[in-house]
């Protein structure tokens, strides 16, 4: 299964067409994927709240948006996720490179790692983690979820999931 | 002039247009002033008035003004890149540069001393920037929304406050009825 594939085809399939992304060395994989694709639209963003906020303005202009960034993203992002995407009750997946987990190589990683599942429990924010490639398969569930209940929903994806940091 | 006093002006301008609004002030005088369903009012995220507007004006066809203040652009410098870099046409960024954080106390901002978001946003890609004095913005703002070119004004003026009263719409009624506003 190429997973990239999947998760730029479920993207589709549930008609999210406009997707801003942060780059991290695990999504650089998916980041092309969705950059290739005609039926969305790719802007990166140079910060999460920013690219939050672009989801926001697409979301009122009728389309479905998705993030894809770090976990570190979580740190810079909690205010705007509190006072703009759940105060004004939006939908928003956030697809989320889990860095810091088993297989990571970098020791610095761990250090937001430790924190993220607890920041996002305690934003009530619903946390998948994906961990073996056949996780995947629930993303398209997922995304249903997300635009069913009109939250910020994460999905954490981590360097096993992703075949090994810098392994691949 | 100041930034109350813009947007008394300006109201008839924009009245029918969609308008992303910055936080605080602002969104409190234009709700005052001209409460419109086409009207998005930010009641936190500050920062955020531009890229929510751009997100807007990229989803759809029709014309989106983001009225942003200098300190909120100072709070987010990399929206400018984003839409230099994204450009679409129906898309107008004004800020109201009272060159100090009006909603918080007046406090200086860098941009009424050295720096100057006009030309950080034509260094950031920006095509269309234009420094106007507040007397001026009319007309200016005017043909930015009727042109076909994105365009940034950066609208100097004067610090200073009226009293306002909070805005106490529930923010999903404020995102529902700007929704259908965009949608009509
Ligand atoms: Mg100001």
């Amino acid at each position: 299964m190429n997973i990239h594939r999947k998760i730029a085809d479920d993207l589709v399939a549930n008609d999210v067409s406009f997707v801003t992304t942060v780059p991290c060395k695990q999504l650089a994989g998916v980041i092309d994927e969705i950059e290739q694709r005609d039926d969305i639209f790719h802007i990166p963003a140079n910060k999460e709240d920013e690219g939050m906020g672009l989801c926001a303005g697409a979301f009122m202009g009728g389309k479905r948006p998705a993030i894809i960034m770090q976990n570190t993203a979580i740190g810079v992002t909690i205010n705007t996720l509190a006072t703009l995407t759940q105060f004004y009750r939006m939908p928003l997946p956030m697809i989320i490179s889990y860095r810091g987990e088993l297989r990571e190589p970098v020791a610095c990683q761990v250090e937001m790692a430790v924190h993220t599942k607890a920041l996002l429990a305690q934003m009530n924010i619903p946390t998948y983690h994906f961990h073996w490639q056949k996780d995947v398969e629930e993303f398209d569930n997922i995304l249903k979820y997300t635009f069913m209940c009109n939250k910020p929903v994460a999905i954490l994806t981590d360097a096993n999931f992703w075949g090994g940091y810098g392994e691949q | 002039m100041i930034r109350s006093e813009i947007l008394r002006e300006i109201a008839p301008i924009i009245r029918d247009h969609l308008v992303v609004c910055n936080i605080g002030l602002p969104s409190q005088e234009l709700h005052m002033i001209d409460d419109q369903p086409t009207n998005f009012y930010m009641l936190g995220t500050m920062g955020l008035s531009s890229s929510i507007g751009f997100g807007l004006a990229l989803a759809q066809d029709k014309p989106v003004i983001s009225i942003d203040g200098d300190g909120s652009v100072l709070t987010n410098l990399g929206t400018l890149p984003t839409i230099a870099n994204n450009a679409t046409g129906n898309y107008t960024l004004l800020i109201i540069d009272n060159g100090s954080y009006g909603s918080t106390g007046d406090q200086p901002t860098y941009a009424g001393r050295k720096t100057s978001l006009a030309a950080v946003a034509r260094a950031c890609g920006c095509d269309n920037v234009f420094e106007v004095q507040a007397k001026d913005l009319g007309p200016v703002l005017q043909e930015a929304i009727d042109n076909n070119e994105m365009t940034i004004l950066v609208c100097k003026c004067d610090s200073g406050n009226i009293k306002v009263p909070v805005i106490t719409m529930d923010p999903v009624v404020i995102r529902h009825r700007f929704m259908e506003a965009v949608a009509k």
